[in-house]
């Protein structure tokens, strides 16, 4: 990676255009508005021709790394390759042109995607029904959260506000939770790192709106217990919520539905193989059982008897209205892509190449890094640093280190359970010879923890930028480019 | 086994199983119980090949009717530079994942530090985050942010010239956030400073929400407006169309503390409604309140300049229930889609985006007049879409329109009817359609 210091501001020249108009006049202007409601000077956009704009993105985009530049085991975040075909779809004029409130007899195929891809994710899950509409999976989980509260307050149970979430849970469970006006009651993993049943049974009572379940869970072990769980919990009034961030592993082998769940989230971005962007745009569908179905948000798909399908804006018992139109449809119809090309045959094989290819890594790192929980694990496992931690290497140093050698670091310092997380996720997409390289490397890193900590605590030597000093960045922030003068 | 996405041959697999000591991938489940594996089939179709799922969204496309678009309500059919998807498509950029190694994300963290200062410029803010979901679910992470910066106040007012999926999800997050909402109406077409002193006078008002072009197209007038709600320490917030804060007078202009929007003016396809890109901006005495990923300037060890996430004890993933939103994920590559748009325009280029569209607005307005099947709803200033009242039944023009391939005359409220004009509309489209709609009345 080269680096490059522009900002695009940086190149601006004054009386340079990057556009193309047309040429055509007409006899009302702007100049016709009145003084007090136009804007007094021109906004300090850049003024670049289309060359400046090409060259200066495409040099940004080579200080960034992605999967297709290499290796990306980000624990948590199932950074699986993104096919290309998902990418063409989803740019056909045909999709692409289409105005959100356009009458539903002229977007039938709209809507036939999204009946469709409803259907299969029910399937792929166990669930009745599902809402495409969320746009990540935090605002799934939000939804999630408000159809559990909307069936309660439809039932006149209004005492149940409060919500179990297990301390190893995200951060966007609790945050959710929060935003969703319930409160969180923590339930604590047991040394095995699951959730202690014994624990939980007291906290069960009738205030308690659901229990949010992360299976497998953040340190990437199945909860053996989910169906004493579910029973527990549906025996007391409240429902469960599966937190679909970790639903990799499990496709092709087990459907939440089967294990007792309500209601869940899947991330379109993590195990349906749409580009995570960056950081966006994702999707966070909400799939619910049969007795959930009414709460679902509008607007919804319906379909007559003549198979003709129409979009429904208003229901008295839906839990209301989350996003502006029906959610990222263009990401919808990559997820789609994806799913029509695993097939009933190759979505078998999603899961367990998963969690063979994280068994892997495990397995033959173990005697070099720190394993808290000796088991089986699901997509992905969690080391707590080095075995040897007397050189004083941490965690941040050798996802660091690993920068230097091609490789995306790891999710470090999560789950919170440990001191020295280092979260690894390989994904199915990856080939024994790249999990043999980057096994390799870290076998190499710990060595040289040993041998050269200085290399590690230094670390990233390679990168376009090294270190960097954020704690100068949060001090004095330094957000807009006016403010750098 | 073999599939273009698993690259496992059978050795592979057998050679991993043997490694981590199993026979087999099933007992990679043994810890999970017998009875929950799942053995029956899937409900899907067989595997398709690429030229197959091309043929079939082919076909699916066919049950779609592309309509020439004559309508605004929160999405817009501004034109896209081709630079645009080539850019987005760079793998670096879309196959990332959030920058949280900033040493190799310099790339992402760049072009939010860009979109922020370019939102800021636009709205007159000093801060804005590195996007939201969508405009509606911005504002009500505005209404979120306006409870937890002021004190003891439990209500949020919303204009009624809002649009009605803005006001919807608003009141979604209010319902169940526990948040009290007030609504202003509208008189003659635009959000009443009247009402909206009332209401504030009580005492009890965290923020007032407003639009800056409303859903009558309206381009509101908010004098007066900041002073009273600052008078009883609540927030004012306005609803903005970015591409049109080009040439109409900024939030910032008019005192607000908070802005919000979906910036899908700025070039984005229809898409069917998504993935857009919602934005939300604030004075930085907020900033500690604004949700979601923040970019900052710093230098790395070497002193070079650099950029990183920053303001993090904000967010969920350091303060779990107490984070000022659940936000994770947002709309990056979308960001990144209007910063390129922005860069292409610059300033002169936004301002002939509106020149055109305001030209053509006002020429179809006053076409559609002549037919006799309209008459003016309102007389107060529009930007690129206005409502008009319809002297027939709604449903009928829409219809009509429908039949020559024009999606326009959408139903605002009982009688009147949305039209909005971009910069991709010519005269001699505007002509047929009236022509058309001439025919139609004799």
């Amino acid at each position: 990676m080269k680096y490059y210091d522009k900002l695009i501001f940086d190149l601006s020249k004054a009386g340079r255009q990057g556009y193309s108009l047309p040429s055509r006049t007409w006899d009302a202007t702007l100049a016709d508005l009145p003084a007090g409601l136009t804007r007094s000077e021109a906004p300090a956009l850049p003024q670049v021709s289309e060359l400046d704009v090409v060259r200066h993105y495409t040099n940004l985009s080579q200080m960034n790394f992605g999967v297709d530049s290499g290796f990306y085991p980000l624990g948590s975040c199932t950074m699986k390759y993104n096919p290309k075909i998902n990418e063409e779809i989803a740019a056909m004029p045909a999709f692409a042109g289409i105005h959100p409130l356009q009458p539903s007899e002229t977007v039938q195929g709209v809507l036939r995607v999204y009946k469709e891809l409803a259907h299969a994710l029910s399937s792929i899950t166990g669930m009745a029904e599902f809402t495409l509409n969320p746009f990540a999976g935090a605002h799934g989980e939000l939804t999630g959260l408000m159809i559990i509260r909307q069936y309660h307050l439809s039932r006149g149970d209004v005492k149940r506000t409060r919500v179990i979430v297990p301390d190893s849970a995200h951060g966007t469970n609790p945050a959710s939770a929060a935003v969703c006006g319930l409160e969180i009651v923590q339930v604590k993993s047991k040394e095995n790192g699951l959730v202690d049943v014994e624990d939980l049974k007291p906290l069960l009572d009738d205030t308690i709106a659901g229990i949010m379940m992360t299976n497998p869970n953040t340190l990437g072990l199945f909860e053996k217990d989910i169906k004493e769980i579910a029973a527990l919990v549906h025996e007391c009034g409240g429902l469960l919520y599966y937190d679909g961030a970790n639903m990799n592993p499990l496709i092709g082998m087990v459907r939440p539905g089967d294990m007792g769940f309500d209601v869940l989230h899947l991330n379109l971005h993590k195990s349906f193989s749409t580009p995570h962007g960056g950081g966006g745009p994702g999707a966070g569908p909400v799939g619910v059982a049969a007795h959930l179905v009414p709460y679902l948000p509008v607007p919804k798909v319906v379909e007559d008897e003549d198979g003709l399908l129409s979009v429904v804006d208003a229901d008295g018992q839906a839990c209301g209205q989350i996003s502006g139109f029906m959610g990222n449809f263009g990401v919808l119809l990559r997820a789609y892509t994806y799913i029509l090309m695993l097939g009933k045959q190759n979505v078998r094989m999603v899961g367990p190449l998963a969690v063979l290819g994280a068994n892997y890594i495990k397995e033959s790192l173990k005697d070099c890094y720190k394993l808290p929980i000796e088991s089986v694990c699901k997509h992905e496992f969690v080391f707590d640093g080095l075995l040897d931690q007397s050189t004083g290497v941490t965690t941040l140093d050798i996802a660091k280190r690993l920068l230097d050698y091609g490789f995306h670091a790891p999710t470090i310092y999560f789950p919170l359970l440990f001191h020295q997380a280092i979260m690894i996720e390989p994904t199915e997409t990856e080939s024994k010879e790249t999990l043999d390289g980057f096994i390799e490397i870290m076998r190499h890193i710990a060595a040289e923890a040993i041998a050269d900590p200085e290399s590690l605590k230094t670390a990233p030597h390679t990168t376009p930028v090294r270190r960097l000093d954020e704690t100068t960045a949060a001090r004095q922030p330094v957000l807009r480019f006016c403010d750098m003068q | 086994m073999a599939f273009a996405y698993f690259p496992h041959t059978e050795d592979d697999v057998r050679q991993m199983l043997d490694r981590i000591g199993v026979g087999s991938l099933e007992d990679l489940y043994s810890d999970v119980p017998g009875d929950v594996i799942y053995r029956e089939e899937y409900d899907l179709q067989d595997a398709m090949s690429e030229h197959e799922v091309r043929q079939y969204f082919e076909e699916l496309a066919e049950q779609n009717t592309s309509l020439f678009c004559l309508c605004g309500l929160g999405a817009y059919d501004h034109y896209s530079p081709a630079v645009i998807p080539h850019i987005i498509s760079r793998s670096e950029f879309l196959t990332a994942y959030t920058p949280y190694q900033p040493e190799v994300s310099q790339g992402t963290l760049r072009y939010i530090f860009e979109y922020q200062s370019m939102i800021t410029e636009l709205t007159g803010m000093d801060c804005t985050n590195a996007s939201m979901y969508d405009g509606a679910t911005a504002a009500a992470e505005a209404m979120m942010m306006a409870m937890a910066s002021t004190k003891k106040k439990t209500r949020v007012l919303l204009s009624e010239g809002l649009l009605p999926q803005v006001v919807n999800v608003v009141k979604t997050y209010a319902k169940f956030n526990g948040v009290e909402l007030g609504f202003i109406p509208c008189v003659d077409g635009a959000t009443s400073y009247g009402a909206m002193l009332t209401e504030v006078a009580k005492g009890d008002v965290a923020g007032v929400l407003v639009p800056g072009i409303n859903k009558y197209g309206i381009i509101e007038d908010f004098t007066g407006f900041a002073d009273a709600v600052h008078a009883q320490k609540g927030l004012f917030m306005v609803y903005s169309d970015p591409s049109s804060l080009a040439v109409i007078k900024t939030p910032g202009d008019w005192g607000a503390d908070v802005v919000c929007g979906d910036s899908q003016s700025l070039g984005i396809p229809l898409c069917y409604g998504g993935p857009y890109v919602g934005f939300l901006a604030c004075k930085k005495d907020h900033v500690r309140k604004l949700p979601g990923r923040i970019v900052g300037a710093t230098k790395d060890v070497d002193g070079k300049r650099a950029y990183v996430l920053t303001l993090q004890a904000r967010e969920q993933h350091i303060r779990r229930e107490k984070a000022t939103s659940n936000i994770c994920s947002n709309q990056s590559l979308m960001a990144l889609y209007v910063t390129v748009y922005m860069s292409l325009m610059g300033p002169s280029g936004l301002r002939q985006v509106n020149e055109l569209s305001y030209g053509g607005a006002h020429y179809l307005h006053d076409r559609l007049l002549e037919t006799g099947l309209f008459e003016k709803a309102f007389d107060k200033p529009f930007l690129k879409e206005f409502t008009l009242k319809a002297l027939v039944p709604a449903q009928q023009i829409q219809d009509a329109l429908q039949m020559i391939g024009v999606f326009g005359a959408v139903e605002v409220e009982e009688g009147l009817v949305n039209f909005c004009v971009t910069e991709k509309v010519s005269k001699e489209n505007i002509d047929a359609v009236v022509g058309y709609l001439n025919e139609m009345k004799s």
